[in-house]
């Protein structure tokens, strides 16, 4: 029955393509070849952007033996853990993951925040200097942070107010032991990449119809009202998206966690001076190091980018939509 | 309408006497619904008001008179700066072995790749616009370098690379033939094709892995601005006889061309503040060696740089839109 029904439905379309003249079976390959040609550009993109991290998974697990053995490429043939316990050790893993973890949350709540109320500030009312201050964000966007590291850096480390606690303590305040110059930056606006989000989020708010803020006003709303229980629950989308920008950036950074939290270990700071450290971790001698071969270099620090990456994999795969439909939606209203 | 929007817009202007009288109470335009709203609007903007003041003025004016100084620290009392006529940039300039060649280099590679950074964004938002199987997972995954290229990761294996393993895996390479483009090249300079052309197009080539993990959000922004179009625009044009290739150039490409300034811009910058960048390397290098002076001096002359490639594209681009939008 369902063969009939094929072999006649085939019969219907050759005679269509022949009143066509050709025109059918010309698009039909047309099309299909381009689906070919994406399929294919897109699954090798894609492959290239995975593949590293397959390579490094796979290479994660091999004893050092594997390494130097060329018939070995992807999977191991000794499969062992003992390479986590090491770049653990390295690390100082589970102390500075976790402090990783509560700075990003409180520097990226915090940005967050300050960037929300600037941004609909900047969105909906007039002031004085308004294209002034909007000229500072673009130019807080383009400026190095390298630029004012060094003043910064300075600043903190010898606080001082007008020479008051120096007559005081004897000496000037060392702020840079704790967190709170950077949570300060943060609050203010001044954190890493702020000036983008405020940006985004200025973005968006412009493009909420005003008048849904008028029939609040007139039904009787305050101001504060109105950002809370209208506009922000209709932002929530693009706040949450730029938390998450913020939450992952401020994971993986390494600039200001490396000028302003030298007082802690934080992951991403022992990431970037495990090959220094790794000489001194296998020598006998700890006043000595080791050369260590550029394999087994290179297979510590892919176990080190791979301990960063997985958190945020993890939650990439769960906030995808978050990220990527927002985005697409504040762009929109360039 | 243009008369229109600039009646708007004088209307809206705030003069100094005003903004003052808005701001300060006990005067008749204090009380006013402008006033009101500007004290309400400048309240929302302060966190960002005092934190540029504080964090951002500050240090700017500070690191522009180090990078005039000699600066020395003083244990227990910060530092102290002596003035010495333009010495640090001398010496980034003149004297420091690295910094001139790293900043030419980088500038070179930079041009290429923010290039090839935007064409490739842009052909792979098209195709991601477009409906097949398989779309949402790959955009998930074209989006994922936003997160394993930023901060320390590709700085890292980067670090690696300089330090031994570029040898050695330019060697094997060499030997198995595993490089394809240069093995072309090798071929095509045999045969006398090989140009200077060829040269950047081999460079693109084979930084294509770095150019596809730094065109995350450039894909977002252009996949944002292709999705806005009306559907209709390319249905009229279908009945109307136009091929895809035409409606690609009359369509597309006009409608989504304002987001190529937005793009360049932050390919430009995203290029010049990364991790694994030499010149960036070495300004934190000197700043370590405690060379303080010579490093904002570095960093002032980079920024320059910087900006000199935003307004050169931003002036190229904006030609290039506005042909469109006339």
């Amino acid at each position: 029955m369902t063969a009939k029904t094929e072999s006649l439905s085939r019969e219907k379309a050759r005679s269509a393509n022949k009143k066509s003249g050709g025109y059918l079976f010309r698009s039909g390959v047309k099309r299909w070849t381009i689906s070919i040609v994406r399929g294919l550009l897109i699954f090798g993109l894609c492959f290239m952007i995975i593949q590293p991290m397959l390579t490094r998974f796979g290479s994660s697990l091999m004893e050092e033996r594997d390494l130097y053995d060329a018939t070995i490429v992807l999977l191991p043939r000794n499969v062992t853990l003992d390479n986590y316990r090491i770049v653990f050790d390295l690390t100082t893993f589970p102390r500075s993951m976790i402090n990783t973890a509560w700075t990003s949350l409180i520097v990226s709540v915090l940005q967050v925040i300050a960037c929300t109320l600037v941004g609909y500030g900047f969105a909906r009312y007039e002031f004085p200097l308004k294209r002034f201050w909007f000229a500072c964000v673009v130019l807080m966007i383009i400026i190095p942070p390298q630029t004012i590291a060094t003043p910064l850096y300075m600043n903190f480390r010898y606080f001082d107010i007008a020479g008051i606690i120096k007559t005081f303590r004897g000496e000037p305040l060392n702020l840079l032991s704790n967190i709170t110059p950077y949570m300060l930056m943060s609050a203010t606006c001044m954190g890493l990449k702020d000036g983008l989000y405020i940006y985004m989020l200025r973005q968006y708010f412009k493009g909420i119809p005003k008048s849904l803020e008028e029939a609040a006003y007139v039904d009787g709303c305050s101001t504060l009202r109105t950002f809370t229980t209208i506009m922000l629950p209709d932002a929530l989308p693009t706040v949450l998206s730029c938390f998450l920008f913020s939450f992952v950036w401020q994971w993986t950074d390494l600039f200001y966690t490396r000028n302003f939290l030298k007082s802690m270990p934080i992951y991403s700071t022992e990431l970037s001076s495990i090959l220094t450290r790794m000489g001194r971790y296998f020598s006998a001698d700890a006043e000595k190091a080791v050369i260590i071969p550029p394999a087994r270099q290179q297979q510590l620090v892919s176990i080190g980018v791979l301990i960063c990456c997985i958190p945020l994999i993890i939650l990439y795969i769960f906030t995808q939509r978050t990220f990527v439909e927002s985005i697409a939606m504040s762009g929109s209203k360039e | 309408m243009s008369t229109h929007r600039r009646k708007k817009e004088k209307r809206e202007r705030w003069g100094f006497m005003e903004s003052i009288t808005a701001l300060l109470p006990l005067n008749d335009n204090y009380d006013t619904m402008r006033s009101r709203n500007a004290r309400t609007g400048v309240l929302f903007v302060l966190p960002f008001i005092l934190g540029f003041l504080l964090f951002m003025v500050t240090p700017l004016v500070q690191s522009v008179i180090m990078s005039l100084n000699k600066v020395v620290l003083v244990p227990g009392e910060g530092y102290q700066l002596t003035w010495n006529n333009f010495e640090n940039y001398k010496y980034a300039m003149g004297v420091d072995p690295y910094f001139n060649q790293y900043l030419v280099d980088e500038s070179g590679r930079m041009a290429i790749n923010a290039t090839a950074t935007l064409v490739l964004s842009f052909v792979i938002a098209v195709i991601l616009n477009q409906k097949f199987k398989g779309r949402t997972m790959a955009r998930a995954i074209f989006f994922l370098p936003v997160i394993l290229a930023s901060g320390v990761l590709p700085g890292v294996e980067k670090q690696l690379d300089f330090n031994m393993l570029q040898g050695v895996s330019d060697e094997i390479a060499a030997q198995s033939g595993v490089n394809i483009s240069a093995s072309l090249q090798n071929l095509l300079s045999i045969s006398g094709v090989g140009s200077g052309v060829f040269d950047v197009l081999f460079d693109m080539i084979d930084a294509i892995y770095d150019i596809v993990m730094a065109s995350g959000i450039q894909i977002i922004v252009f996949l944002s601005g292709l999705s806005a179009i009306s559907p209709s625009l390319y249905e009229a044009a279908d009945v109307e006889g136009c091929t895809a290739w035409e409606a690609f150039w009359k369509i597309t490409f006009p409608m989504v061309s304002p987001l190529l300034l937005v793009n360049a811009i932050y390919t430009i910058i995203d290029f010049f503040m990364k991790n694994d960048n030499k010149v960036m390397e070495w300004i934190n290098t000197q700043f370590t060696r405690t060379r303080y002076g010579e490093s904002t001096a570095e960093s002032w002359i980079y920024f320059g740089v910087a900006l000199a490639f935003i307004g050169i594209a931003s002036l190229v681009i904006s030609r290039v839109v506005k042909q469109y939008d006339s």
